[in-house]
């Protein structure tokens, strides 16, 4: 059994692709041994900023030999046909396999070489990585994605010999950039190779790394009473930039505290990589910054943090410009600007789009108990601050500038709706509660779902270029935890009504699987064709619960019950419609049934109207004695037509009644 | 005046190292000078084979769009060169009044194809010449794609942080006037005020000193910045420079028409005259005379341009290689 040690060093690979990085390599690989059929043990892959690295345990030196077979000529065939095959395979007659009359030679195949199929593996997998960008350089044809200097690959300690478009394999490699030494040197195993590069101040294993920063940041800010302000994406970034990340702790002018803190952090974070830090406690930012040095500078940082600080510094003064320069005009002043942005070739300008939110909100107002003339004018003034050089700056602040541009200015509603408006952005983000908002910010999402499925830009697959899921998302979202009673279809326009609702169906059903719903419950609530969000939700959880007690089994089995033979029936004839009766001389389990129907009809509108759906069940578990007593007693197929159409529609209304509260008929189990 | 940067390690012709006993920095006096700077660098990509070239004479928007860099990128001729370019934003414009923002400003710029392997030891030892030691200043490759619409060209790279600051763009060219390139060339350009601002340790551009006998960047390039952010924003004419454009657009496939003494097209005039119309559009668009949906029809018009100078560079390359 031996270990492979492979490592691509190349370059600075960009930060983001290094994770996907890691997991390609790890599945080509995976795959490529499998497909020589080359058992191995554990596999594990490493992405850094120069590096890629492999290193499998448990491998056979040598594949496993096989007997091959290979089909020859039929019995029949000419004798010529026969003599050809022998010649070809180099057998005799009486070597050859006879089987189902065709003839067979099989020979045993001695297994390949590790070292060879690695090899092969190698250099099929850096040909063809999945780099989402990749470039030739120098004269060469090879891509990668930034210049490959070498590759270690080493089996069981020695070097597999190869050569990709000019980089030969060996043993060699190197450390950190710039701390410790420069010179090149070998190593003989994996353990020797993690070991080595440590000392030579390169951590291979990013969760190390991580683990590193976020230790040594939060240490740092605990140092001084601070508190780093946590940003796992930023996190993740930093890791792929430094071999030997080291947090250093800088400040920053108090002054330009009185900036937005989402303007300082966005500044920090885009602009600079650095993580912000507040005070232990407090909501507000701390004057202080953390940068993550690659380097163990040798004064301790000093150095390094006057160059960040002084940097930071510039970017917040070009923030301050903004800032200064924005609040001189008022957002509605902006909304001329809004004429020359196209929102889409098809869909017009902002400038419409915003006309359309408005009329929207404007709709929605008074079904979020919302002032309308508040959503309207939020609405107005949502998208205005595109305009603004902020924005122009840092798309992400969308929605926040223009909140800080309208406070003063405008009710603080309605700041707090163009602030908001945007939100819930994705499922770790928070849902607007003030009715404005709330107004503002399903206008804004509806818009984008109309406009896009007018124009037959509806998601596919995998294909979601304008975020439409997240858009629906968000509406439900909106909904559902602010208990919003609405009829969505109401909300839009008869020509993609029909699409939309069924596209919110279908996103209403992953998030009540998501929470744990069982789908035939979902698609049970679904088939009454409800667009109230909330009835749904309810009428999902109340079933769920109903049917997970005794008399919840009970209302099943009496529904099946009559609902099974009108099934078989329906397949030898169109069901009959209309009200049964009570006829003459109809036994009494019938007779029983119908009286317990009546009673339990009005029952059940009730409750299900009400919303009381337990009730409405309770109501319709009533139903299960009866039904059973007129199954064990009456038999439905009576001969007289008159009677048996009766017993019929009997069944038939029964079903209808059940089907108030949802369709039974869907719920498996 | 105490500033908090300079060159720790090699020293370069005229300056001492003294240290600063607060934070062992250099002091001001001690780092480069904006001349010296340049001086430094051309002795150090002298040395390491570049020809050190002189400004191209056309107004361009940065130090790539010289022929130097744009045309010699194609071809299958190795080539290394090293110059400084004036590049004009005028869009940038501040009057004189922002420490960071200038309308005309230069460029250092470094091409070497094909890219020697250890392009980027090459780098980081022209860092060090000019006082930035990266065993003390966090030196950092973070990714960055180039690419330049107006001339159909990007590579695939990084810029070059140095304590958290951009100080130099670092370009693999893959593909120019819409081209695949034959030989990789890998492209350098430093900001040359932004890293002196550094390297001094100043916070305005105009405070930079210029040479070490005191003349300061604000003496050379105040007025300049004052009349040219003036001209840019409001005395450029909008229908002169809009016609200009026109007879710009129509000379450059009249001028490739023509041949040359050995039959080849007139590649380098034609190619002048794009580098004219990309900076009238510029003028255009600083005077706000540029639409939003004009404007990737504008740059659509200079990129048409260009590519057709490329593909008629590389062919007059071929007619020059059969002249021998």
């Amino acid at each position: 059994m031996a270990e492979w040690l492979l490592e691509l060093f190349s370059e600075e690979i960009p930060s983001r692709m290094q994770g996907q990085a890691a997991a390609d390599l790890d599945r080509l690989v995976r795959a490529g041994l499998a497909g020589e059929g080359v058992a191995f043990g554990e596999l594990r892959t490493f992405a850094g900023p120069r590096r890629l690295t492999l290193v499998v345990d448990g491998l056979v030196l040598r594949q496993p030999d096989r007997v091959e077979e290979r089909k020859g000529p039929k019995i029949n065939a000419p004798d010529a046909a026969l003599a050809g095959f022998l010649r070809s395979t180099g057998l005799t007659k009486d070597q050859l396999v006879e089987r189902d009359g065709v003839f067979y030679a099989s020979a045993q195949v001695r297994g390949r070489e590790t070292a060879e199929i690695i090899a092969e593996i190698v250099d099929k997998t850096v040909r063809g990585f999945p780099w989402p960008k990749s470039m030739r350089w120098g004269g060469g044809s090879l891509r990668w994605v930034r210049p490959l200097h070498r590759i270690i690959c080493l089996l069981d300690g020695q070097i597999v010999p190869f050569a990709i478009d000019g980089v030969a394999s060996g043993d060699t490699t190197e450390g950190h950039r710039f701390m410790g030494s420069a010179a090149p040197f070998a190593v003989t195993d994996f353990a020797d190779y993690q070991a080595k590069l440590f000392a030579h101040h390169v951590i291979l294993d990013v969760a190390q790394r991580r683990q590193r920063i976020a230790d040594g940041a939060r240490a740092l800010c605990a140092s001084l009473g601070l508190e780093l302000v946590e940003d796992a994406g930023l996190l993740e970034e930093v890791a792929g930039l430094a071999e030997w990340p080291v947090p250093l702790l800088g400040a920053m002018n108090p002054a330009d505290l009185d900036l937005p803190p989402e303007v300082i952090r966005t500044s920090m974070r885009t602009h600079q990589k650095y993580f912000a830090v507040r005070a232990s406690g407090e909501p507000g930012l701390a004057p202080h910054f953390v940068t993550v040095a690659n380097i163990d500078p040798p004064d301790g940082g000093a150095l390094v943090l006057a160059g960040n600080g002084k940097v930071l510094a510039a970017r917040l003064s070009d923030a301050r410009f903004f800032w200064t320069e924005d609040r001189r005009v008022a957002l509605e002043d902006r909304l001329e600007k809004l004429k020359g942005v196209t929102f889409h070739a098809k869909l017009g300008t902002m400038y419409e789009r915003v006309q359309r939110i408005e009329a929207l909100a404007r709709q929605i107002a008074p079904l979020v108990g919302a002032d309308a003339g508040l959503a309207a004018r939020a609405a107005k003034l949502a998208k205005a601050d595109l305009g603004s050089g902020m924005v122009g700056e840092f798309p992400e602040l969308q929605g926040i500038m223009g909140g800080y541009y309208a406070r003063g200015r405008e009710p603080d509603a309605v700041a707090d709706a163009i602030r908001d408006h945007y939100k819930p952005q994705g499922p770790g983000d928070s849902v607007p509660t003030a009715p404005v908002s709330v107004a503002v910010a399903l206008a804004d999402k509806i818009d984008m779902l109309t406009g896009f499925f007018a124009i037959g830009e509806k998601p596919t697959g995998s294909k979601d270029p304008f975020a439409l899921r997240r858009a629906a998302l968000g509406v439900i979202r909106l909904i559902r935890e602010n208990g919003l009673r609405l009829s969505l279809g109401g909300l839009f326009p008869d020509e993609v009504r029909g699409a939309l609702l069924d596209f919110y169906a279908d996103r209403l059903k992953v998030v009540l699987r998501e929470d744990g719903q069982r789908h035939d419950l979902v698609d049970a609530v679904f088939a009454l064709g409800d667009d109230d969000i909330v009835r749904i939700v309810n009428r999902v959880d109340a079933l769920s619960a109903f049917l997970a007690t005794e008399a919840g089994t009970s209302l099943l089995a009496g529904y099946r019950r009559a609902v099974n033979i009108l099934k078989a029936e329906e397949k030898k004839a169109p069901l009959p419609s209309g009200l049964a009766g009570h006829l003459p001389m109809a036994p009494a389990p019938e007779t029983q049934l119908l009286e317990a129907l009546l009673t339990a009809r009005p029952i059940v509108e009730v409750a299900a109207a009400d919303e009381r759906f337990s009730d409405a069940m309770n109501a319709l578990t009533g139903l299960r004695g009866p039904v059973d007593a007129f199954f064990d007693d009456v038999l439905v197929n009576d001969p007289d037509a008159a009677i048996r159409e009766n017993r019929l529609k009997l069944l038939l209304q029964i079903k209808d009644t059940f089907h108030l509260v949802a369709d039974f008929s869907l719920i498996s189990g | 005046m105490t500033g908090p940067y300079g060159p720790p390690a090699r020293v370069p012709v005229g300056a001492r190292a003294v240290f600063n006993s607060a934070y062992g920095l250099m002091s001001q006096n001690d780092s480069l000078s904006f001349q010296d700077l340049i001086l430094t660098l051309h002795a150090y990509w002298s040395e390491r084979g570049c020809l050190i070239l002189q400004p191209h004479d056309v107004e361009v928007g940065a130090g790539t769009l010289h022929p130097a860099t744009v045309l010699r990128a194609l071809g299958k001729k190795p080539w290394r060169a090293a110059y400084v370019q004036p590049s004009r934003r005028p869009g940038d414009g501040r009057y004189g009044e922002n420490p960071n923002r200038l309308q005309h400003y230069y460029q250092y710029q470094v091409i070497l194809k094909p890219n020697p392997i250890d392009m980027q030891a090459l780098y980081l030892g022209s860092l060090k010449a000019i006082g930035l030691d990266p065993t003390v200043h966090d030196v950092r490759f973070v990714e960055d794609d180039w690419e330049n619409p107006t001339v159909g060209a990007w590579g695939l790279g990084w810029e070059v942080w140095c304590d958290g600051m951009e100080v130099s763009q670092y370009t693999y060219f893959q593909q120019v006037g819409g081209l695949d390139v034959d030989l990789v060339a890998g492209e350098l350009t430093y900001g040359l005020e932004r890293l002196a601002m550094y390297v001094q340790g100043v916070d305005s551009i105009y405070d930079l000193r210029f040479n070490s006998a005191g003349v300061l960047y604000r003496e050379v390039f105040l007025e300049n910045e004052r009349q040219g952010s003036a001209f840019n924003f409001e005395a450029a004419d909008v229908a002169t420079l809009k016609r200009q454009f026109e007879d710009m657009e129509r000379q450059v496939p009249r001028i490739l028409a023509h041949q040359g003494p050995q039959g080849q097209p007139l590649v380098l005039p034609a190619y002048d005259h794009v580098l004219k119309a990309s900076h009238l559009f510029n003028l255009m668009d600083a005077r706000g005379a540029i639409a939003v949906a004009e404007r990737q029809s504008y740059i659509g018009r200079i990129r048409d341009l260009a590519k057709m100078c490329a593909q008629k560079y590389v062919e007059a390359e071929a007619i020059e290689a059969a002249h021998g």
